[in-house]
């Protein structure tokens, strides 16, 4: 599943499915965090993932406002157009 | 077979398809949609590895906040048909390039690493992990600076975001 998630940020060219495909590794990496800590018997694992999911939803929400200013100004979702960063 | 194996089989069946289903579709609403049914897949995933508390979380964070965030802005945005690799040729051999290679490096730990030796798991331990009493007492004892600091971290991103989103002043 992480697999999947990079070849999905690697290839699509539209913001918002890059983005999802971020979400679905972290989802990878905390499903391996979970695996673990059941396994262990121990439960800092599953507050790792806890912590995770807070910064996932941050990253969310303030990934998808940059994306709508980005839409607002260049009225476009393709990464290849976004060019500003470039020097 | 016992039925948590069959279950954890399916679970996991449907989380991996539903990732590459998700990658693959051109219209951002059935990816998204794709993307619930994954996170709802891992959240059975988690019940089955008991882990309740985050099975519960996973389900009303992601499949309800993240999701519900990202069906809105797509329907906002109202994203034109996008190509694959749309201009640059040479980034689909380096894509293709790095995922085969972080793959391997996955393959190789999993198969060559040594599992820890000094591990005796018990259910009774694995369930009591998973509590929310247990995760509750750790988090307010040992992690409660942690615990703050995402605190203010939502905070923050919130702030951002309107900042972000909100129309310029002229």
């Amino acid at each position: 599943m992480f697999i999947v998630g990079v070849t999905g940020v690697l290839t699509r060219r539209n913001a918002i499915i890059v983005f999802m495909s971020v979400e679905l590794m972290l989802n990878s990496a905390n499903l391996t965090l979970v695996a673990f800590s059941s396994y262990m018997g121990n439960s800092v694992g599953q507050l790792f993932v806890f912590f995770v999911m807070t910064v996932a939803a941050a990253e969310a929400a303030v990934g998808l406002a940059i994306i709508i200013a980005l839409f607002r100004n260049k009225l476009t979702l393709n990464i290849d157009e976004v060019n500003i960063l470039k020097w | 077979m016992s039925l948590e194996l069959i279950l954890f089989i399916l679970f996991a069946f449907i989380a991996a398809v539903s990732a590459v289903i998700m990658i693959t579709r051109s219209n951002p609403v059935i990816s998204a949609l794709f993307l619930v049914l994954n996170f709802a897949a891992l959240a059975g995933l988690y019940l089955l590895l008991n882990a309740q508390f985050i099975a519960v979380v996973q389900v009303i964070v992601y499949a309800g906040a993240i999701m519900v965030l990202f069906l809105f802005v797509i329907m906002l945005l109202k994203p034109e048909k996008e190509k694959f690799f749309s201009s640059h040729p040479q980034v689909k051999v380096l894509a293709i390039a790095i995922a085969v290679l972080v793959f391997l490096q996955l393959v190789y730990m999993i198969f060559l690493s040594k599992p820890l030796a000094s591990v005796n798991p018990t259910v009774a331990a694995s369930v009591k992990a998973g509590t929310i009493e247990q995760i509750g007492r750790e988090l307010y004892t040992n992690y409660i600076l942690p615990f703050e600091a995402a605190g203010y971290l939502l905070l923050a991103a919130t702030i951002g975001a309107l900042v972000l989103a909100k129309k310029k002043f002229e």
